[in-house]
């Protein structure tokens, strides 16, 4: 079966500026990948490469078996793209916004009107259909912008942080709605910063930093690979932080020291503490939680993935 | 062969320049009626101030053919001309800076099959659909007063087409470089300059001779010769040299405005 998405030494350069330093990236149809990574580790460069508007500066790049350099058109027919910030026209209603939309891939109006009505009930959105855009919330503006990206009834749909700036609720929401999406069988591919979002609907990803990719597989596996199954989140007073980090020298497998927190990463969390009391350490606050993405990616960059 | 291979591409492109252009009609039912129909108002306010009020003043207007006419006839189609520039620039510069700057709205639309060089074409195509209609109106206007006859008007009409092409085509070549809504100032001095000294109220052979050329080589002047000549009388082989001028001027900025686009929205 021909990939969705095939990239090898992929490079993006904007001047001196190397944005995407040669990355290798294949993925399958039906599969949900993800680019997990901090702001500006280049995975809205790497999207915008794949989304065919934005040539590659060098290396092999080929969406849905084709060159995008050459045949852009056609790969984009096929592409649902939803951009990381909301770009819906203010001076159309919700229901227009969709149906203008497909005309620019050629969609007959009656079939873009059903289509658009269908979409609408699916993000939940029917009765705003004859609103205006501006005074929607920012939740509804991004499931209007996804319901766009839908309208082609692409093979392939490109989400660039799709919650980013959104409530918990509304998060919650597009989640769910892109769960069913997944369910049918489309191919999603997305870019986030949130690791509970690329642990709820990536079943692949790859995480990069400063251009490069510095880790790839599903997130248990790398959870596994790169963490242990549990971490105790050490608090001291601020300023007699820095003298404990030593103390805790032989209890779990490491520590990672954050401004605000110790890390000590153990497979048992409880025994863990218990050694940190035993040795007559009194953190004012101790919690122990399962590993998660963040941890990898700051076991692997040394960063925490949001500032 | 290779026209074969090229039409049904060739179609598809159409449909996606109509698509772009039909945008613009959706958008004028929901908001911008009267907005539109403001815009056909202005060449009317000059043509009774000036043609009709100054007009009074002035008495007849010799032409360069030595035929003589009344002022209003002198000024009309020179505010015709003028409208055709104004509308097209307006649509251009103001509208389609503030689709691309300020609601990404090409980013959308270039995520989609449709590439630059048709979304210029089809914002284009829509600017001068506007612009038809109220030329239309206005040498409606100018047979019922007698100032021209029927069949001149008609001919004038696509020639108000070409004029409004090719200031659309400067317009979007010169909105891919506006920086802020402060340029507009600029724009609008530039616009107002021409609108004045483009043979518009006064023949260029009124000016010095250095002047003289200054004026008769800008376009405004160009497609002010042209109407007249049309609408007023004195049709010659200066207005095939209009019309190429006109052609060329369309051509090179279409090109340029679609290059700049692509750099600016594909990097």
């Amino acid at each position: 079966m021909t990939p969705m998405i095939e990239a090898a030494g992929l490079v993006k350069r904007f001047g001196d500026f190397t944005a995407v330093d040669g990355i290798d990236v294949t993925v399958q149809p039906g599969e949900s990948f993800g680019f997990l990574g901090p702001n500006g580790a280049g995975k809205s460069s790497t999207m915008r490469m794949i989304g065919c508007v934005s040539p590659p500066t060098d290396g092999l790049l080929r969406i849905l078996g084709m060159d995008p350099v050459r045949q852009g058109p056609a790969i984009r027919a096929r592409l649902g793209v939803c951009p990381q910030l909301d770009n819906l026209a203010p001076d159309l209603t919700v229901l227009q916004n969709l149906t203008t939309y497909a005309r620019y891939f050629g969609i007959p109006r009656r079939e873009a009107r059903r289509r658009a009505t269908e979409l609408l009930e699916f993000v939940q959105l029917s009765e705003r259909s004859g609103a205006e855009v501006e005074p929607l919330s920012g939740g509804m503006k991004r499931r209007l912008t996804i319901a766009r990206a839908l309208i082609n009834e692409p093979d392939l749909v490109l989400l660039d942080e799709p919650t980013t700036g959104l409530d918990p609720q509304a998060r919650h929401l597009v989640w769910e709605r892109l769960f069913r999406l997944k369910q049918r069988g489309v191919t999603l591919v997305l870019t986030t910063h949130y690791m509970d979002e690329a642990e709820q609907l990536c079943d692949r990803l790859v995480v990069m930093d400063a251009g490069k990719i510095v880790a790839e597989g599903s997130p248990r596996a790398l959870i596994e690979r790169y963490s242990t199954r549990e971490v105790v989140e050490l608090r001291f007073q601020a300023e007699s932080q820095s003298g404990f980090a030593a103390k805790l020298e032989g209890i779990g497998e490491r520590t990672e020291e954050l401004p605000d927190r110790i890390l000590l990463y153990a497979s048992d969390g409880d025994a863990a503490l218990t050694e940190v009391h035993a040795r007559g350490l009194s953190p004012s606050g101790a919690l122990i939680r399962r590993s998660s993405l963040e941890d990898v990616f700051l076991h692997l960059t040394g960063r925490t993935l949001v500032d | 062969m290779i026209v074969a291979l090229a039409l049904p591409r060739l179609a598809a492109s159409g449909t996606r320049v109509v698509a772009v252009a039909g945008r613009n009609v959706v958008a004028l039912r929901s908001v911008g009626w009267l907005a539109f129909v403001s815009g056909a108002l202005e060449p009317f306010l000059y043509l009774f101030s000036i043609g009709i009020g100054v007009g009074t003043l002035v008495g007849d207007m010799r032409l360069a053919d030595g035929s003589v006419v009344s002022y209003a006839a002198f000024v009309a189609p020179a505010m015709l001309a003028a409208s055709a520039m104004t509308g097209a620039l307006t649509e251009t510069t103001f509208n389609f800076f503030g689709k691309m700057k300020f609601w990404k709205l090409y980013d959308s639309v270039l995520a989609t099959p449709v590439g630059p060089m048709e979304i210029a074409f089809g914002e284009l195509c829509w600017a001068m659909t506007r612009g038809a209609l109220y030329s239309a109106s206005f040498l409606a206007v100018m047979v019922a007063m007698g100032l021209t006859g029927p069949l001149s008007a008609l001919a004038a009409l696509p020639a108000t087409v070409l004029i409004g092409f090719a200031f659309g085509a400067v317009g979007m070549l010169v909105a891919t470089y506006l920086r802020g809504w402060q340029d507009f100032d600029l724009i609008g001095t530039i616009q107002f300059a021409l609108f004045l000294f483009s043979g518009t109220f006064v023949p260029a052979e009124a000016y010095p001779a250095v002047v003289r050329w200054v004026i008769e080589v800008t376009p405004l002047y160009r497609a002010v010769d042209l109407i007249r000549a049309i609408t007023a009388g004195g049709l010659g082989w200066f207005q095939v040299l209009d019309v190429a001028y006109l052609l060329t001027l369309l051509g090179l900025c279409l090109w340029g405005a679609s290059r700049r686009m692509s750099r600016l929205l594909r990097r």
